[in-house]
Formats: C-alpha cells, sequence, structure tokens
C-alpha cells in the first residue's frame, strides 16, 4: 500500500502561504500591543493571538485538521492536561 | 543443496503507526516544555517587578527576527511536503535546503543575542548578576534554560532534516513514501510552536 492511499488530502501551496501570512501578521500585532499599549491590553492581546498562532501552526502546518478523530482527541486530551495543571498553579498562586 | 526459493515480499509500513509515534513523542515535548512554562508562570507571579525589568535588558528585534525566521521555515517544510506529493522534486529539495538554512541563521542569531548578553555580565552566577535582586537572577537563570533549551531543539531539528534531505535526494523518500519527511516536519513545526510561547514570555512581556 503506498502512504498516498491512506493519505489523500494534499494542502495546497496558496493554503500554506495564507497561514504564514496570518502567522506574520498576528506577531505584528502582538509585538507593537507590546510597545504602544497599556500592559493589560498587550497581556490580553497575547493571551488571545499566542494560542491562534499555535492553533494554525498545528491545525495546517501540521495537517491536524485532516487527521482523523482519535489524533485530534489525543492532542485535545495533552493540551487539557497543561491547561489544568496551569490552571491548578494560579489557583495555588492566587489563593495561597 | 539449492537454497529455498524466495518470495518477494513488499516492505511492511505502517504510515499512520509511525504518525502516531511521532504524535506522541511530541505530546512529551509539549509537557516537557509545558512544566517549564509552568515554572515560569510560579516565578513570575512571585517577582512581577523583577521579570518586567530583566525582560528590558533582552534584544526585542532579534527575538522578532528569529520568530519570523522560524515561522518562514515551517512555511518552507510544509511546502517540501507538498513539493514532494506534487512529484516536485526539485521545489521540495529547494525549500528543504531553505528550512535547514533557516534553522542555522536562528543559531547564528541566538550566538549574538547571548553574546551580548554575556558581555554585559547577564549570565547564570555572574559576579553582575548574583549583586541584583533575587528574581533578576531566577529571570535569567529560566531564560538560559529554556532558550538554551529550544536552542538544542533547532539544533536537533537541523540534523534531522539534513538526514532527510539526504533520503529524498538519495530517492529513499519519494511522493508515494513521504512519512519520515512528514515526522521530521512535525517535529520542526513543534519547535516553532514553542517559540511561538517564548516569544511573549521573555521578550514581550517586559
Amino acid at each position: 500500500m503506498e502512504q498516498t492511499d491512506m493519505q489523500e488530502h494534499i494542502i495546497p501551496y496558496r493554503t500554506l502561504v495564507f497561514v504564514w501570512l496570518l502567522l506574520i501578521l498576528f506577531t505584528a500585532i502582538l509585538v507593537s500591543a507590546s510597545r504602544l499599549f497599556h500592559e493589560t491590553l498587550s497581556v490580553g492581546a497575547m493571551l488571545v493571538l499566542t494560542p491562534i498562532k499555535a492553533g494554525l501552526v498545528f491545525f495546517y502546518f501540521m495537517h491536524l485538521k485532516y487527521e482523523k478523530t482519535y489524533l485530534k482527541a489525543l492532542v485535545l486530551l495533552t493540551l487539557g492536561l497543561l491547561v489544568l495543571v496551569i490552571g491548578l498553579l494560579f489557583f495555588d498562586v492566587l489563593y495561597r | 543443496m539449492n537454497s529455498p526459493p524466495t518470495v518477494a515480499h513488499p516492505a511492511h509500513k505502517d504510515y499512520e503507526g509511525s504518525k502516531l509515534g511521532m504524535w506522541l513523542f511530541l505530546f512529551t515535548e509539549i509537557l516537557l516544555f509545558g512544566g517549564l512554562f509552568i515554572l515560569y508562570s510560579a516565578y513570575r507571579a512571585r517577582y512581577p517587578l523583577e521579570f518586567h525589568n530583566s525582560g528590558q535588558h533582552l534584544n526585542v528585534v532579534i527575538g522578532v527576527v528569529n520568530t519570523i525566521i522560524l515561522l518562514t521555515s515551517s512555511l518552507t517544510v510544509a511546502i517540501s511536503i507538498t513539493a514532494l506529493r506534487r512529484r516536485d522534486r526539485k521545489l521540495s529539495l529547494l525549500s528543504l535546503s531553505a528550512t535547514i538554512a533557516l534553522g542555522a541563521a536562528f543559531l547564528a542569531n541566538k550566538y549574538i543575542e547571548w553574546s551580548g548578553e554575556i558581555h554585559h555580565g547577564l549570565y547564570p552566577n555572574s559576579p553582575a548578576l548574583m549583586q541584583r535582586p533575587h528574581g533578576d537572577q531566577i529571570f535569567f537563570g529560566l531564560y538560559y534554560s529554556m532558550t538554551g533549551l529550544h536552542g538544542l531543539h533547532v539544533l536537533a531539528g537541523i540534523v534531522l532534516l539534513s538526514v532527510v534531505l539526504v533520503f529524498v535526494i538519495r530517492e529513499k523518500i519519494t511522493g508515494t513514501d513521504f512519512n519520515k519527511l512528514e515526522n521530521a516536519g512535525l517535529y520542526w513545526h513543534l519547535v516553532d510552536v514553542i517559540w511561538i510561547f517564548l516569544l511573549p514570555l521573555f521578550y514581550l512581556a517586559a
């Protein structure tokens, strides 16, 4: 069996370039926000845009969007575990 | 005595298992760096002012340039896979070589950046740093550990992609059997994702 038999989808060049442009744009917004705006706004931009950037890399560059459900679920489980532990940490730091 | 007739079997390849194995390895990497991010967050919460002030000593321009370099290298490795699958070996090899060159450029910038900081006496246990507040010492300890560990991953990625490049040249990796290239690409993208988080933590949060 050839690998192409089980994996039909090829990500077109234009999609890859578009995702790259979005990543550069979000980086530019993050850097400008950290230089120009008040810390609250710039931290807010970081908390929103950084996971979006990581998501774009996961879904398009790493092909996750076109993978089977179980693989997506495993990624979600791992990231969910990390978010849970970070959440517990802040709970500990704030209410200690 | 005649040897028994040999039957040619096609080599068994489990592409899905191979990819799953790569992802499982990446999960361990996510949790490794995740642990360091948690450490960073805990100390940032304890020393907000010191972390804020120490971050101002870092070179934001090099940090941002390195971000653009890594994002672009992620694009080129993804292009390399698409090109190979579309039977465009030349473009695949070209973009794979570009990825390796961009990785090397990232490390060269890292060298310039660290040299500058070490020149200013900002390195773990340096006399200048030992006179600064405890929070500053922790900030620079975390900065060198996390960007250093990430730099080692970039170096490992460069070696991995170079091996894959040789495989593509020797046609061991082809448009119908590209799993090794895909897995090396997954590793490279994860190294990029980790940097996406390191940029705001160290360079932009000052």
